[in-house]
């Protein structure tokens, strides 16, 4: 497979919003506005991309018995690291809208899912790509639920008001909305794949 | 290279090796954001204060924390005493914190010596996102449910729909609970204030 | 009555799944039939409300007195992960009837978010063991309530005709979506409950 086509599989094929229906948490809490959607994703792919190379890396070394162990450890490391580097230089706003879904990266199953099927048996190089197409992907799916939701529920893109805010539906940004817009999205996901 | 095997001593050693690499470097981490962490939070209190005191140029006095029975539950407030540039009082900002629709409501509230709110802002809430956010601007100056410039003395602050008389505010579109919580916030914090401020005065005095 | 509080504002108000979306994954994979999400709600109480315990404690006595709050998340997942492993080997001996009804989804909880998410939120929150506790407790029993009560609605949507586009994920989210809007009739419940017991 080459390193284009692992980046693609990641972006539609096994989207991991849309069709595999992986780290649906921090999908659906904290895609409010678009930019939450948008940093989220972000700082999921920033780690997925780190643990994949660094498991990749160091395959050979560790044994299968301990192998989880060792990713779990890998993996709470660049999460650690990434909450410490958010807290400090992040606007406030957007450590606040992310709040504990940051450490809770840790337990999003799309990053120990992909150390497990892709990462310990494929090249440091493809495992980045690797994480950079999911990574991808998961970005995406949570931009455009993030959007969506602003759109309809503060009737703004990005902060830029496009509606007045008399025709806003205040329950997309309620948790209901979450559901419910992913629902529908998924839906047309299905629709295009086929086509 | 060939893979090592799951041998017990290979396992333990790979284990603890990674254990300890990865707890240096996140010590490390943790050692050069420590300090912009910090720099940040006293960034964003210090323009908080900036904000509700309405003046840019203004020392800031040491904090001082006093804790309150409201209820029967203890609260705890934080009082940053402002001066101006020339050394003149300017009243307190206070940091107050109720329990808001879906959680805790933290915000800080700017007096002068008199008691007049002067400013606010949300320091930090687990309100609904869009709802109880709306706080945020809603209160503000030249908006419908102004607050500045009232003093709850002349009666506690509370949302037009409990009661019309006396220093009345509207509340956010469908989110009662909390505008009440805010008010709240408001009212306690003028509360600890002034007896704060009484507290300071006798202790004066007594010198 | 503060605990009192918690209990309920954590099972209806703040129901972990459908408002706060901490463990989606086991809501929407294991709600197929009452009996599994029965299982799995028992399972999680179980771990969810040691866990915590163990979390609690270590960050109180360990992490804190050495200043290594920076360990927080490696530590209690680490923790979490033994802990589970040691619940189902001990299970496996002590107790052969619980191991078969919970035994399945013992290694799927070391993954939910769930319960991570409640040893961090505690910290948090700033609450005291006592509260640590009632409040997993209690969030973990509204987590099986969700779950419990999904699964009976898939039950009856499996018997239903569903437009070909929104088959499978898409009418299942649409579905948790309405269950999440009953489950904000709840909100408010606090400070009127908080008003009744006169806490202000």
């Amino acid at each position: 497979m080459s390193n284009l086509k692992i980046l693609l599989n990641g972006l539609i094929k096994e989207n991991p919003t849309f069709v595999l229906f992986l780290g649906m948490c921090p999908t659906l809490a904290t895609t409010t506005s678009g930019i939450n959607g948008l940093s989220m994703g972000l700082s999921t792919m920033a780690v997925l991309v780190c643990t994949n190379f660094v498991i990749s890396c160091i395959k050979k070394i560790t044994p299968d018995m301990v192998r989880i162990p060792v990713f779990i450890v890998v993996i709470a490391a660049f999460v650690t690291i990434l909450q410490m580097f958010m807290s400090a230089y992040a606007p406030q706003s957007i450590n606040d809208a992310l709040g504990i879904y940051i450490p809770l990266i840790v337990v999003n199953c799309i990053i120990l899912g992909r150390a497990e099927s892709f990462a310990c048996k494929n090249s440091p190089i493809s495992s980045i790509f690797d994480g950079l197409g999911i990574g991808l992907g998961f970005t995406m799916g949570l931009t455009i639920l993030g959007v969506v939701r602003e759109l309809l529920g503060a009737g703004s893109i990005f902060g830029v008001r496009l509606l007045p805010e008399t025709c806003n539906i205040l329950l997309f940004v309620l948790p209901p909305g979450a559901f419910i817009s992913l629902g529908y999205l998924v839906a047309l996901f299905n629709k295009f794949k086929k086509a | 290279m060939e893979k090592i095997k799951s041998s017990l001593s290979n396992m333990i050693l790979v284990l603890v090796g990674v254990a300890l690499i990865v707890g240096a470097i996140l010590a490390y981490v943790n050692h050069i954001t420590e300090g912009p962490i910090r720099t940040k939070a006293e960034q964003t209190l210090a323009e908080g204060i900036k904000k509700v005191m309405g003046s840019s140029d203004i020392s800031v006095a040491a904090p001082e924390v006093v804790n309150e029975r409201i209820d029967g539950k203890q609260f705890s407030f934080t009082i940053h005493k402002v001066n101006n540039a020339t050394g003149q009082s300017l009243g307190s900002a206070v940091e107050s914190t109720t329990m808001g629709f879906g959680g805790e409501l933290k915000v800080l509230v700017g007096f002068d010596v008199n008691g007049c709110i002067l400013g606010y802002t949300i320091l930090s809430t687990s309100e609904t996102p869009g709802l109880g956010m709306k706080a945020g601007t809603w209160f503000q100056k030249g908006n419908k449910g102004s607050v500045i410039g009232l003093n709850p003395k002349d009666g506690e602050l509370h949302v037009s729909k409990d009661d019309k008389n006396g220093n009345a505010i509207d509340a956010i579109t469908a989110s009662t609970i909390t505008s009440r919580a805010f008010l709240k916030a408001i009212n306690q914090a003028y509360k600890v204030y002034m007896k704060h401020n009484k507290d300071t005065q006798t202790k004066q005095e007594r010198r | 009555m503060e605990y009192l509080l918690i209990f309920i504002s954590a099972i209806f108000v703040n129901n972990i799944v459908l408002s706060q979306f901490l463990g989606i994954c086991p809501f929407l994979g294991v709600s197929k039939k009452i009996d599994t999400s029965l299982g799995m709600g028992a399972a999680v109480t179980f771990v969810l409300t040691l866990s915590t315990i163990v979390t609690y404690l270590v960050q109180v006595y360990v992490l804190n007195p050495l200043g290594l709050q920076y360990l927080q998340t490696l530590s209690f997942i680490l923790i979490i992960a033994a802990l589970v492993q040691m619940v189902e080997i001990i299970l496996k001996k002590v107790s052969p009837v619980l191991y078969q009804a919970l035994g399945i989804f013992l290694p799927l909880i070391t993954t939910n978010c769930a319960v991570l998410g409640v040893a961090i939120l505690v910290i948090q929150k700033d609450y005291s063991l006592m509260e640590s506790v009632i409040y997993a407790f209690s969030t973990a029993l509204g987590f099986a309530l969700s779950l419990v009560l999904f699964a009976g609605i898939r039950e009856q949507l499996s018997l239903v005709k569903i437009p070909k586009g929104m088959q499978g994920m898409s009418i299942v989210l649409i579905t948790a979506g309405l269950l999440s809007l009953a489950f904000m009739g709840f909100s408010g419940l606090e400070s009127g409950l908080r008003t009744l017991f006169g806490l202000g």
